[in-house]
């Protein structure tokens, strides 16, 4: 139900679009007014999240703890996977952010006959995650050609590498293909395998195909509808200066292509997508596991009811004086 | 001779039970109403035992019942239990926001491989919680309903968020291999919490509860009782090294206050334990005190609440400061060491009526425990090792080919890996690792942690048990492994009848029993037994050789 809800959703969006610009002339709206309360959506609710979060404390210092802890001398600390200091903890959520360590570690449970159990390497989400996630950020990169003027220094170098190959015209971009090649197969693992798509949501479907629509319709207006980039690029600079224009005739796909980015900046702070801001939170990784040698504070620590030691020894002490038990009072 | 495995009564045996099917029903899991079974699940908690804490809804209340007599406002009390919640802890309100079910955690908890219930996949028992939080507590959940991943909370929903909060032994496994951390074991820890504020808790957890309030201990072992325990096992001593030990109880001035799980002090395996500190400490002439008003280093408030494990575990520093000792030992225990060093010293600190720790026998100075003044027996064993305090002869062992089970606890809630197997390399002989996949921060759970290692609910403990009993029967195979040690008074309680099902011929040894079999003491007569009065290897048959 999720997923075809979820692919139905998509559909509409890149029809709405369609149909705005080609038959209502709407291009002011969807190039120009939707953009802007787009990304106004993005940051005041990513903001507004990341102080929700923020807001709760971290009572515990409670780090997963994946290597030899700090011990004696002469013990060797995994000062990475169990950090005792904040430059430990600085490397290994670094580990974590770009290179997805944790997820690393992945491995795939099969159960024989025998029995017998056996874990078998699985690194395939893991590299297409990498691969998903690195892909999509240097095609952000990419874009900043569209938002400044004159374009940044190392928009040109990462184009240049990126089409590395020379091929194609215009030339293609290796991170495209990578792009959508990971894209898709998050997809199909969701689908194929019985656990996942047993726990998927239409929150989880739906970013996928939003995604996924927003690299066919940009890979479309770059390799086969061409669409008037000059025209393109005059628009965005529009945006970022704040003198919004909609020069005539860039192209239905663009509209499309821009409708789409804006609904995922929308959706972006009310989702699970929260995790790109979420997991430089996580308290069981951004912690060190240094407890005995440094006291963590906890805002609400309260006193609790205890049982005392004059409320044991009164309710015990015959039972200790006979068994020869040193007690504070003889009566 | 292969040894016939022990098949609890009401179990099947073991290659009917390893028959497991991972794939999930066609049914979605919001449509499947939970089913309590029988052998999964433990006797809900007595009246007695919340009443002596003080719990809300103390009530007589049976599990099986329909009705499980319930506050008129419990869906209130609940509700209001999550939103105090969201707002003091900042793992429940992420954990529950940020998942993308990618479902990297699902088949690494031990409950779902050995058993296949979907509910037991990581991810899905922390949304049986998140889809009522969902419901609740966001604005898509508000609107969407269902098709957020949203639901509303009635008394079925209830029932199953208790059953798979007890099908949870916090183990952390999940959270090792999650992308962003997202640890199953702090959502299980906040729903117990939340089931909590209901009356609806375990009678495993809330009898040892309400008994460590009253006696300082689980086992509810009263002063004499201890002491009386502590003399029979000074006899036994005597009787295998003929060496005399002395111990003390609530002694004032002591240097060291030594704080161990009560377990050991009851049962039979955990004896042999305890025994091997009294060696260590009497052949060191370490000054420390044992005490009966604090003689549980393990919590299972801990399994209740934060605020109950905080309740029991106040004792320990004011017994220290009561006794004016200048720091404090603990022994070997996997939940119990996980609160001391994760909780201790937030609950109580800061610890400035102590010194910082310093073995008396080789000076060091223990500074990953200088703030909260605690020390691991096996960091201090394994330092008096390492400065050549004490005379080892691992022979003495070599009727022992063993590994090692980290426990979860101290495994991932510590990163207490090299500390057991330097001491384990010294006493023994034979020692081999389990596969790299099944131990250190990888290791699975012994499937009995968090209070649940009744017999009521056997079959889940034997199901969550078959990943640690195939690495451990694949070290047998290989090897001869036939004893698997540990620094946990749950393991040694708990799997030896795992063990005898799914890998007879395997004993579980706590690792100071090896050290108080090869401790070479002033003044001890040929032993010709272990501690256990088994005939060593070449001493069989008892002749002095
Ligand atoms: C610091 C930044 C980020 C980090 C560290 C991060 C990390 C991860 C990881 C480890 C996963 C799980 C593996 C996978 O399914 O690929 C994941 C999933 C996902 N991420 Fe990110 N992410 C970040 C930012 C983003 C952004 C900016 C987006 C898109 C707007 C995004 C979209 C997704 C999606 C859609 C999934 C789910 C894929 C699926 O359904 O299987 N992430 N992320
Ligand atoms: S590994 Fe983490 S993000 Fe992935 S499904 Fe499990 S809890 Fe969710
Ligand atoms: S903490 Fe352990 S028992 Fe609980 S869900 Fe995670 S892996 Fe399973």
């Amino acid at each position: 139900m999720g997923l075809l809800l979820s692919f139905f959703v998509v559909i509409v969006l890149v029809l709405l679009a369609f149909g705005g610009v080609e038959a209502a002339n709407l291009q002011y709206l969807f190039g120009i007014i939707i953009p802007y309360a787009a990304f106004v959506t993005f940051i005041v609710g990513i903001f507004y999240r990341v102080v929700k979060w923020g807001r709760s404390p971290v009572p515990f210092r409670i780090p997963t703890t994946a290597g030899q802890e700090k011990s004696l001398p002469w013990i060797k600390q995994n000062k990475i996977d169990n950090p005792s200091s904040a430059l430990g903890v600085i490397v290994r959520m670094a580990f974590e952010v770009l290179l997805f360590r944790s997820l690393f570690r992945n491995t795939k449970t099969e159960l024989r006959e025998g029995p017998s159990l056996a874990y078998g390497s699985a690194k395939w989400l893991w590299l297409a995650g990498l691969a998903f996630h690195w892909t999509f950020f240097i095609i952000v990169l990419r874009h900043l050609r569209l938002f400044t003027e004159p374009i940044l220094f190392f928009v040109p170098l990462i184009e240049s590498l990126d089409a590395f190959f020379q091929m194609g015209v215009p030339l293609l971009y290796i991170t495209d293909v990578v792009f959508l090649m990971a894209v898709t197969y998050l997809f199909f693992r969701r689908v194929l395998i019985p656990q996942v798509r047993y726990i998927s949501l239409a929150a989880d479907y739906f970013p996928l195909f939003l995604i996924l629509g927003i690299g066919v319709s940009g890979v479309l207006m770059r390799y086969f509808f061409k669409v008037d980039v000059v025209g393109a690029k005059e628009l965005t600079m529009g945006l970022v200066t704040f003198n919004p224009v909609v020069p005539e005739g860039i192209g239905v796909i663009f509209y499309i292509h821009l409708f789409l980015v804006s609904t995922l900046l929308i959706y972006f702070p009310f989702s699970k997508l929260m995790h790109m801001a979420g997991v430089f939170l996580s308290p069981t990784r951004n912690l060190a596991n240094n407890n005995r040698e440094r006291m963590h504070i906890n805002p609400w620590n309260y006193p609790v009811k205890v049982h005392t030691y004059e409320e044991y020894e009164e309710e015990f002490r015959h039972f200790m004086k006979d068994a020869g038990i040193p007690v504070e009072k003889e009566e | 001779m292969a040894v016939q495995p022990k098949v609890p009564k009401g179990i099947s045996y073991p290659d009917e039970l390893s028959k497991v099917d991972y794939k999930p029903p066609e049914k979605a899991w919001m449509d499947t109403p939970v089913v309590l079974k029988p052998n999964m699940f433990c006797w809900g908690n007595k009246e007695k035992s919340l009443k002596a804490v003080d719990f809300p809804n103390a009530r007589a209340w049976s599990v099986a019942d329909e009705d499980w007599k319930l506050p008129e406002n419990w869906k209130e009390i609940f509700l209001e239990g999550i939103r105090e919640r969201l707002d003091k802890y900042r793992t429940f309100r992420l954990f529950m926001d940020i998942c993308v079910r990618c479902g990297a955690c699902a088949d690494k908890c031990h409950f779902f491989i050995g058993g296949g219930d979907p509910k037991n996949m990581p991810v899905l028992r922390a949304e049986l919680l998140r889809s009522v939080y969902r419901k609740y507590f966001t604005g898509s959940g508000k609107a969407l309903g269902k098709l957020a991943g949203a639901r509303e909370l009635n008394i079925g929903v209830l029932k199953e968020l208790w059953y798979y909060a007890y099908q949870c032994t916090e183990c952390r496994r999940c959270s090792l291999f999650c992308p962003y951390g997202i640890d199953t074991a702090e959502v299980t820890i906040i729903a117990r919490e939340l089931l909590n504020l209901l009356g609806l808790n375990i009678e495993w957890i809330a009898g040892p509860v309400a008994n460590c309030w009253r006696t300082g201990n689980h086992m509810g072992l009263l002063p004499h009782t201890l002491r009386d325990t502590v003399e029979m096992f000074k006899a036994d001593l005597e009787t295998i090294t003929g060496v005399k030990v002395d111990y003390s109880f609530n002694r004032k001035g002591a240097e060291i206050l030594f704080v161990n799980p009560s377990g050991e002090y009851f049962d039979p395996n955990g004896n042999i334990t305890f025994m091997g500190y009294m060696l260590l400490f009497h052949e060191l002439g370490l000054d420390v005190t044992l005490s009966t008003y604090c003689s549980e280093g393990g919590n299972f408030g801990f399994f209740t609440s934060n605020e109950m494990a905080k309740r029991l575990h106040s004792k320990v520093y004011a017994e220290a400061k009561r006794l004016k000792v200048k720091w404090i030992l603990g022994g070997e225990c996997g939940h119990m060491w996980r609160v001391w060093h994760q909780y201790h010293n937030t609950w109580f600190g800061p610890v400035d009526f102590l010194e910082e720790p310093v073995s008396p026998i080789t000076g060091t100075k223990f500074e990953n425990a200088k703030s909260n003044k605690v020390v691991h027996i096996c960091e201090f064993t394994s330092d008096l090792i390492k400065h050549g305090k004490i005379k080892l002869d691992p022979s003495r062992n070599d009727n022992y080919i063993v590994t090692l089970h980290d426990s979860c606890n101290v495994s991932r809630g510590m990163g207490f890996f090299e500390e057991p197997r330097y001491i384990i390399k010294n006493v023994c002989n034979n020692f081999y690792e389990m596969p790299p996949n099944t131990i250190r921060e990888n290791t699975f759970c012994c499937g009995s942690g968090s209070g649940v290692n009744a017999s009521e609910n056997m079959e889940l403990r034997l199901r969550g048990a078959l990943p640690r009993a195939n690495a451990l029967k694949y070290v047998r195979e290989k090897f001869g492994v036939n004893t698997l040690a540990n620094i946990c008074q749950i393991d040694r309680a708990a799997l030896q009848t795992l063990a005898d099902y799914w890998v007879p011929g395997v004993a579980i040894r706590g690792v100071h029993e090896l050290v108080g079999n090869a401790l070479i003491m002033r003044g001890e007569k040929e032993r010709t037994t272990d501690l256990r009065g088994e005939p060593l290897l070449g001493k069989e048959g008892g002749e002095n050789v």
